[in-house]
């Protein structure tokens, strides 16, 4: 057994995971996935040691509630063995260590770059020559959108392999949003701005991603948290999780030019983030997770104010969501379009909703509580049939399980015990790992520390990291019309993936 | 043979009926959500628009330190508001030193507009001699924009989404985000301009007829924000060309940016 069991924002010093050579790396975590549905790979990185790279495997079993962390060294000189042909799951985080690093993987079907970092290994490769897949075929052709597309969102180029007006394979490339993010938590010295950062890494996801670096930093750093600071982050998640999805019910009525329902859910966001900024100041939250303090505290006073708003909010969402789950016409439009099946998902790694739309069962609230959950007793909403339809009605369902959360949860409001004090240094040599589950999915961060406690390595995995392939299988044999619905029914991250 | 058709459709018709009565129940259950006056509509709760600096004396050494941007500078203290996150730090430490107020009245087409000083109370302006001619003439009643994100994190093209909601429903004064940069009469950047998308904004700003407008929208358009300095960062596009409008922000207001767009474009009486 060379591996290490930790729990969620757990710190272990770097010297204890076990470091085994890279035959016995490879078989032991691909035995440790193969066939086990509890398990899948939550992070997989490499970081520079000398001349070497060291890879960290991270597995989580969800069954156990435990992270299976095991460590491995190499050098370039090696050619790797690939995960890929078995795990399909292994695919992207084995392309990010090639394009980071320069090491080969044996027998990868596609070892393409995966954002164009500026400090990857092969700078000859330019993001205006990606290598794309094609057909030569007289029957067959290309269709780019992108890397700008038509409304207000993030850069991506997609590119589709078409017949008529059916799509037989999308491929889509992304980096354009890479702003090397990783690497300024390195080189930003003051915590203020890195829980900043941590901010930026997909503004859709503040509260999440801002969560994710609060543990991290607080498990380095041994501070005991309180349970104001976590009744404030988990009230603070579960409301992003409402705006998100509304927005995204809104998005999904857009692109079926249902004018009612992108109108309604559209407005509907806006009580719930008027009300984040009553409370923090700002509509997205920016500023309200801050690691060991509990920088807004929430009153009674806020408490009342927001069964106020969701008291006004839960009528007007049920009657639209209502009426769009039985109009006949934007039925016809989700079901059966852009379907993953059960098999894809669990085979891609999927997580978060992208997972459980197809019956699989990934949600960190309940699999590796954190924060306030373990009380809350957390049930995932699980749908089978993988379809447009699946995603809306999770988001539907999800909203109306996150305001029963919210009500229970603010009818006790915590006092406040925070001090507020500085946090210590963090510990060195050590190794954090934090997992949350944003309204996307699986947020994973890990934190490296050197011998004298300054961060050493940052690694961030947005839950759109494995989870952008789904909406690539999602498509096939789909009219490229269906395309935006498609796209919009997942919504994933360009910021968070790109970093 | 006429009424026989009127008796077999009255099944659907009543559907038809009862499914218009719904869709006006929802209507009348929504409201009138919309702002009349995007001018003087207040902002709930506490919000972080343009900071005022009193005189007090505070250690200036620890004000400066707390800055996750260096947007604070002293003699006099100021605020660059082009830099600041609006994360609050800085009032939280010193509240007898800075407050934010709730004006969201922030874009200005002048840098240093943008810079906030000690003992100054005056709102952020657009300076109407500095706006170009043309603009008035030719944008002042209808502006199609094309919106380019550069790196920009999805929260201000989220709220640049919003500006067009039922609420602030900017297009009712004729201002619109178009498809195609040939359609569009300027671009909107977000974010710091990234390496990667450096090559696309160059050739959007190129398809877009003249005359044409700049704006930048959220801290990190207007200053590259925390993302100053970063590698993976080229703004060299906005060394080549004039911004017309800087709108502030992490990320920016709807009504700081239905304001600045307004603003910009029309005349003020």
């Amino acid at each position: 057994m060379n591996y290490i069991n930790i729990k969620n924002n757990q710190t272990i010093l770097l010297s204890e995971i076990p470091e085994s050579n890279y035959e016995s790396f490879y078989d032991m975590n691909l035995e440790l996935v193969l066939g086990h549905l509890n398990r899948h790979c939550v992070n997989y990185f490499g970081y520079k040691v000398g001349n070497n790279i060291k890879l960290i495997c991270c597995i989580a079993d969800d069954s156990t509630h435990d992270i299976k962390v095991s460590t491995c060294l190499v050098n370039k000189a090696h050619t790797l063995e690939s995960f890929t042909p078995q795990l399909l799951c292994f695919e992207k985080f084995e392309r990010e260590i090639h394009e980071n690093f320069g090491i080969d993987f044996l027998n990868h079907p596609w070892l393409k770059p995966v954002r164009y970092a500026f400090n990857r290994y092969d700078k000859s490769q330019t993001i205006a020559n990606y290598p794309f897949f094609s057909i030569d075929s007289e029957e067959l052709h290309e269709v780019g959108v992108g890397p700008i597309h038509a409304g207000i969102i993030e850069p991506g180029h997609f590119r589709f392999i078409c017949n008529g007006e059916q799509i037989l394979h999308l491929e889509i490339q992304l980096g354009y949003q890479h702003r090397g993010i990783e690497q300024l938590f390195i080189e930003k010295k003051k915590l203020l701005q890195r829980a900043t950062l941590a901010e930026a890494i997909a503004g859709d996801t503040v509260i999440g991603h801002g969560i994710a670096f609060a543990h991290v930093w607080e498990s380095l750093c041994g501070f005991e948290t309180t349970r104001d600071i976590e009744f404030s982050r988990t009230l603070a998640s579960e409301l992003e999780r409402i705006a998100m999805h509304v927005s995204d019910l809104s998005g999904a009525c857009t692109d079926i030019a249902y004018q009612l329902g992108s109108s309604v859910f559209g407005r509907l966001r806006t009580p719930i983030i008027n009300y984040l900024q009553e409370w923090g100041g700002n509509r997205l939250a920016k500023g309200l997770i801050r690691p060991g303090r509990n920088q807004f505290p929430f009153t009674q006073v806020l408490a009342d104010r927001l069964n106020k708003v969701l008291d006004i909010f839960e009528p007007d969402f049920n009657e639209m969501a209502e009426k769009l789950f039985a109009l006949p016409s934007a039925l016809s439009r989700f079901e059966h379009t852009g379907i993953v099946s059960h098999e894809d998902a669990i085979s891609i790694g999927a997580v978060g909703m992208t997972a459980r739309m197809t019956n699989l069962n990934r949600d960190i609230r309940t699999s590796h509580p954190y924060s306030l959950y373990p009380e809350i007793h957390h049930v995932p909403i699980l749908k089978r049939h993988g379809d447009v339809y699946s995603r809306i009605q999770i988001r539907k369902e999800e909203v109306k399980q996150s305001i029963a959360y919210i009500r229970k949860l603010i009818s006790e409001v915590p006092v406040q015990t925070s001090k507020g004090e500085l946090l210590k240094t963090p510990e060195p040599g050590s190794f954090s790992l934090s997992l949350v589950e944003g309204w996307r999915g699986e947020i994973c961060h890990c934190a490296l520390t050197d011998k004298k406690g300054e961060l050493m390595h940052y690694k961030i995995k947005d839950p759109s990291f494995h989870n952008w392939l789904a909406l690539a299988l999602s498509v096939r044999n789909n009219e490229i019309s269906d395309f935006p619905i498609c796209n919009k029914s997942f919504n994933f991250s360009y910021s968070g993936h790109d970093l | 043979m006429r009424k026989e058709l009127v008796v077999g459709s009255n099944k659907q018709e009543k559907n038809k009926r009862k499914a218009m009565l719904e869709n006006l129940k929802i209507v009348f259950h929504n409201g009138k959500q919309f702002i009349p006056n995007v001018r003087t509509a207040t902002v709930p709760g506490i919000f972080r628009g343009r900071p005022i600096i009193s005189g007090e004396k505070v250690n200036e050494a620890e004000l400066i330190d707390l800055c996750p941007t260096d947007a604070i500078s002293v003699n006099p203290v100021s605020i660059d508001l082009g830099k600041c996150t609006f994360c609050g730090e800085c009032a939280l430490r010193f509240p007898e030193k800075i407050t934010f107020t709730k004006d969201y009245k922030l874009a200005t087409n002048i840098p240093d507009r943008l810079v906030i000083r000690e003992g100054e109370d005056k709102p952020v302006e657009v300076d109407p001699e500095k706006v170009r001619k043309e603009i008035h003439r030719v944008l002042g009643r209808s502006l199609k924009l094309r919106q380019i994100s550069a790196g920009g994190d999805n929260s201000c093209e989220m709220e640049l989404n919003a500006a067009n909601n039922v609420m602030f429903d900017m297009s009712r004064f004729g201002i619109d985000f178009v498809a195609s940069p040939r359609h569009a009469d300027g671009i909107v950047i977000t974010g710091p301009i990234t390496v990667n998308m450096a090559e696309a904004v160059q050739i959007c700003y190129d398809a877009t007829p003249e005359p044409k407008i700049i704006v930048l929208v959220g801290t990190d358009a207007i200053s590259g924000g925390l993302f100053a300095g970063s590698k993976a960062i080229d703004r060299s596009f906005l060394d080549k060309y004039p911004v017309d409008l800087y709108i502030p922000g992490n990320p920016a207001h709807p009504l700081t940016i239905v304001n600045g767009l307004l603003d910009l474009t029309r005349k003020l009486k």
